[in-house]
């Protein structure tokens, strides 16, 4: 795992120290694995595929990396979306893309470029200005058997179309008593990002968490996009997936072969001993930055990239606290209502004899993000508040 | 014979075989009852070359600016012109193709006929003959200058439009360049600023079939039914009106918690259903029950809806009314406002990418087209050119909203323009008018590939829900009267017994039998067990998750721990 996490931090804080540890972490790899196919055993073929497929994606993450498979091929996030559209709409005629510009402009972050030349104007289809509406479109697109990916140009302004998924998306296949399904993706970049205003740096992760019916997931590296974007659009439930706007032009090297990523599985990104620090998208390569001054400082920190953000993978999250018994917490929801608030709450009810000192959250200020840099930077949590957390934690 | 030149300031054009007199008189004018003697702007006569040299002299006394400008007729010789700049090159030229034009229509008609009108002098004469009658008509004029008002050559729409029309190769039309293009197309332009009204002078006519007593409207063209599937329609709309009777009274009585009746709309719901196929996709809002009922849905699966036991499709999980039957085509019922006319695009949007011969069909009221997801879907159909129907049931109310306080546009039909949608607006109380309407509408969605939308004007003649009692925003005999004397059933039975097809003696057959089935229906849904307790968390996802397992044996334990403080008729 560890090969694995210093090729997926190219140039962003690669760790420093490698010392295989792949006894301990390949056990709780293996556990959770096991986890995850009994979990899709139960139901139907495709979500029994799904673990099956996770398994073997993992073992081969080790490996691919190090070049052992076919080599595998270097490509940038946005790339790395957009293969995974490819080849799901190639796999899948009924799988559709909509939003707006998605069509000859190729997406606002080029996801979806020249797929409309591939796959025509019906199948990546450019919608006018309503996020409501073409949300809807989708949920009444998917009600009638097709496999909408719905843009969000930006991730706030799906609050636009926060009716229709809280509503309808979340709820249909419910009220219909199961007779109508909604195997939709919603996504869109997301996030803080370089000076975009507080209108286009919202997070939305805090906002969807409650809506029953819904899944949702983070990607952070171009693996791991393309893996969740594939079983995204294979599960048979809404799923919401957030991309980072300044996560887009990450560089890694990826398997030739197809693979796809757990929807519920967390990642871990560096194995460790004394503390846990949770975290997802662009705060992991804070945190993996923050890591390097810590291992310098000599502390071992088990770094995990939680991935999913409904349902939260209280698996690998609890064998990792029932190792470390320390608990970081770092994520760029505000501190009210965020991802880390509900997660704090679910490792207390969870995990709570297992701690040997009270949870840590950082998170961003409660305040909309204001566009001078010095201001943004102040709002998000910087390596270093994780640095001294870790610090305050580990005494 | 007189010509304004519709975009050139104060221009006459006279045709090349124009009387001298008359162009004469016609500069008299121009120069002394009007404002143009001091201004600058150019004034253009078309003179025939021969005639030139004969009135230059003549013409001499009205020179009053130096921009009088002669230019040679029919575009044979452009170039004599004074002073010689592009402008004026320009100007003659355009000049001589209207002279043109007009010279060719007085050659075909023999008679001057002038193809243009200085519309803002409403009395002037059409033609005009001799400088005596130029000036009893310049008289007349209300402003006292005749034709040679500033405003009436400053251009004039109608011929703007014409000119534009004949002649629009490269802009340079007759008159100049009369359209000017903008992203989104060529569109000609005025120099009169022209408010659009805000409403016709008229309203939209409603197309209708029957008269009120049953009887077709002389003349009236109409969608044939068969007496198969015209006694079908009936005797549907007499279940409908006795399935709302009888599940409102049971709502009363405290067996079902709520109840939403279509009384009135009898005949939108059941004859808008009779002219679709099974394979066409309905989003209902809430007040379409009878197009499930005419699909197939039968009483008994009302009720075990309404009371939710576990037989329900629903599971127990939405109100009563809430219906849904994929089987049927039919989405199941959301409560919010016209979140279904999104989805019903992108159903529309999944039927033609499969090119099936069916077509999308959305339902709601007259508040419904307040909600932004109307405009939006409206708009997305149309651009996105799908097959659907949007089919607004204008009752009037919207609870308590009258639809004078709703919006101020002539009603729902109108909207459809604004988007780009055809639309028809019906007497919804019309069951043979709102058969054929959504009939064709149907086809032209189908084969054409775009929206419609559908305005059927009736009138709610139940309280919004069991929630609600309209008598304290409504008169009471404004109720009474739609619900007797404008009922669709009873006037659409005065047809089908017009035409021999029903009797009193069936009349009262089926409704006895209906409700004998009805309250058969309603004590066993009544008796059926509700649904168990596991029913609650599935299908929140695909698959239960970790999560809601654990929840779900929480749950089952505290109802062992305390099983009286949980309802027995629930299985665990």
């Amino acid at each position: 795992m560890a090969a694995a996490a210093s090729s997926a931090l190219h140039g962003v804080g690669a760790v420093a120290s490698a010392k295989p540890r792949s006894a301990a972490p390949a056990v709780a790899r293996r556990s959770v694995r096991v986890a995850a196919a009994a979990k899709g055993g139960a139901g139907p073929a495709r979500g029994r595929l799904v673990a099956r497929n996770a398994v073997a994606a993992k073992a081969d993450e080790a490996t691919a990396a190090a070049g052992s498979k076919s080599g595998g091929h270097e490509l940038l996030l946005f790339e790395a979306l957009r293969e995974a559209l490819i080849e799901e709409m190639n796999l899948d005629p009924t799988v559709c893309v909509m939003g707006e510009d998605v069509g000859h402009y190729g997406g606002s972050y080029k996801v979806t470029k020249g797929l409309a030349e591939m796959f025509g104007d019906l199948r990546v289809l450019d919608t006018p200005i309503a996020e409501n509406s073409f949300t809807g479109m989708g949920v009444g697109a998917a009600m009638k058997g097709l496999r909408p990916v719905v843009e969000g140009m930006n991730m706030g302004f799906l609050l636009l179309a926060y009716n229709q998924i809280s509503n309808n998306c979340g709820m249909l296949h419910y009220t219909s008593g199961g007779q109508f399904k909604i195997p939709i993706v919603i996504r869109g970049p997301g996030g803080v990002g370089r000076q975009l205003g507080a209108e286009h740096s919202q997070r939305l992760e805090s906002y969807f968490q409650s809506i029953p019916g819904l899944q949702m997931v983070a990607c952070s590296t171009p693996y791991n996009a393309k893996g969740l974007m594939k079983a995204a659009i294979r599960s048979e439930n809404p799923v919401v997936l957030f991309e980072h706007v300044l996560l887009y032009n990450l560089k890694e090297k990826i398997p030739d072969e197809e693979y796809i990523c757990c929807l519920e599985e967390a990642e871990m990104v560096r194995p460790g001993e004394h503390v846990t620090i949770l975290t997802y998208s662009r705060m992991r390569y804070h945190v993996m930055q923050a890591a390097k001054t810590l291992v310098n400082k000599g502390y071992d920190p088990e770094v995990i990239d939680i991935r999913s953000l409904k349902p939260f993978d209280l698996h690998t999250i609890g064998n990792s606290i029932k190792k470390t018994h320390r608990v970081l917490i770092v994520e760029e929801c505000m501190r009210t209502g965020g991802i880390g608030a509900s997660l704090r709450s679910a490792i207390i009810d969870n995990f709570w004899d297992y701690l040997d000192a009270p949870i840590m959250c950082l998170s961003s200020q409660d305040v909309p993000t204001p566009y001078a840099s010095t201001l943004e930077d102040a709002t998000v949590v910087q390596p270093a508040q994780i640095v001294a957390a870790v610090e305050q934690i580990c005494q | 014979m007189l010509l304004a030149a519709p975009s050139l300031p104060r221009t006459l054009i006279f045709p090349a075989h124009c009387p001298s007199h008359l162009i004469i008189s016609h500069c008299f004018l121009l120069s002394s009852t009007s404002p143009l003697s001091n201004s600058n702007t150019p004034a253009i006569s078309i003179l025939p070359t021969s005639a030139r040299a004969k009135l230059s002299s003549l013409l001499q006394p009205f020179v009053l600016c130096e921009d009088w400008i002669i230019a040679s007729a029919l575009g044979r010789r452009r170039r004599e012109l004074i002073p010689g700049d592009m402008a004026a090159l320009w100007l003659a030229r355009a000049s001589s193709q209207l002279a043109r034009r007009s010279a060719r229509s007085l050659a075909r008609h023999g008679e001057p006929s002038p193809p243009w009108f200085l519309a803002s002098v409403p009395q002037l004469p059409p033609v005009l003959g001799s400088p005596a009658a130029l000036a009893a008509a310049v008289e007349r004029s209300p402003s006292g200058r005749g034709f040679c008002s500033v405003r009436g050559f400053a251009g004039e729409s109608g011929a703007a439009a014409a000119a534009a029309v004949e002649e629009p190769e490269n802009g340079f039309a007759a008159g100049g360049d009369q359209a000017i293009d903008f992203p989104g197309g060529k569109v000609s332009f005025v120099a009169e600023m022209n408010f659009l009204p805000d409403s016709q002078k008229e309203r939209i006519n409603c197309y209708r079939v029957l008269d009120d007593d049953g009887r077709t409207i002389s003349g009236s063209k109409f969608q044939e039914v068969s007496k198969e599937v015209a006694l079908k329609m009936y005797s549907e709309m007499v279940t409908l009106q006795i399935m709302d009777t009888i599940f409102y009274e049971a709502q009363r009585q405290g067996r079902i918690s709520f109840y939403l009746t279509s009384n009135g709309e009898e005949a939108i719901n059941i004859a808008s259903a009779a002219a679709l196929s099974i394979d066409d996709i309905v989003l209902p809002q809430y007040r379409e029950p009878g197009v499930l009922l005419w699909r197939g849905f039968t009483l008994q699966e009302f009720a075990n809806q309404c009371f939710g036991n576990k037989l329900d499709y629903g599971k127990g999980r939405q109100m009563p009314i809430h219906y849904g039957s994929n089987r049927l085509n039919y989405f199941t019922v959301s409560s919010p406002i016209a979140t279904q006319l999104p989805h019903a695009v992108g159903a529309a949007y999944s039927l033609k990418m499969d090119k099936k011969d069916a077509c999308a069909i959305t339902y709601f009221g007259d508040g419904g087209t307040s909600e932004g997801d109307f405009h939006a879907a409206l708009n997305f159909a149309a651009v996105m050119e799908t097959p659907v129907i949007f089919f607004c049931r204008n009752n009037g109310w919207a609870i308590s909203t009258p639809t004078t306080e709703q919006f101020r546009s002539d009603g729902v039909v109108v909207r459809g323009q604004a988007y780009g949608i055809r639309g028809i607006r019906v007497d919804g109380n019309d069951a043979l008018a709102v058969y054929s309407a959504v009939h064709a509408a149907r086809e032209m969605a189908i084969t054409e590939g775009r929206p419609i939308l559908v305005e059927a004007l009736t009138y709610r003649v139940g309280h919004h829900s069991t929630s609600d009692d309209s008598t304290k925003y409504r008169p009471i005999d404004e109720i009474e009267h739609w619900r007797t004397a404008r009922d669709p059933i009873s006037r659409y039975r005065k047809w089908v017994q017009g035409n021999d097809w029903w009797s009193d003696a069936e009349e009262s057959e089926l409704r006895s039998r209906v409700r004998k089935e009805l309250l058969q229906a309603i004590q066993v849904a009544e008796r059926m067990p509700k649904p168990p307790v596991a029913e609650l968390f599935t299908d929140v996802y695909d698959q239960i998750p970790s999560n809601l397992r654990e929840q779900e044996r929480l749950l089952r334990d505290t109802i062992m721990k305390h099983p009286a403080h949980y309802p027995t008729d629930v299985p665990v």
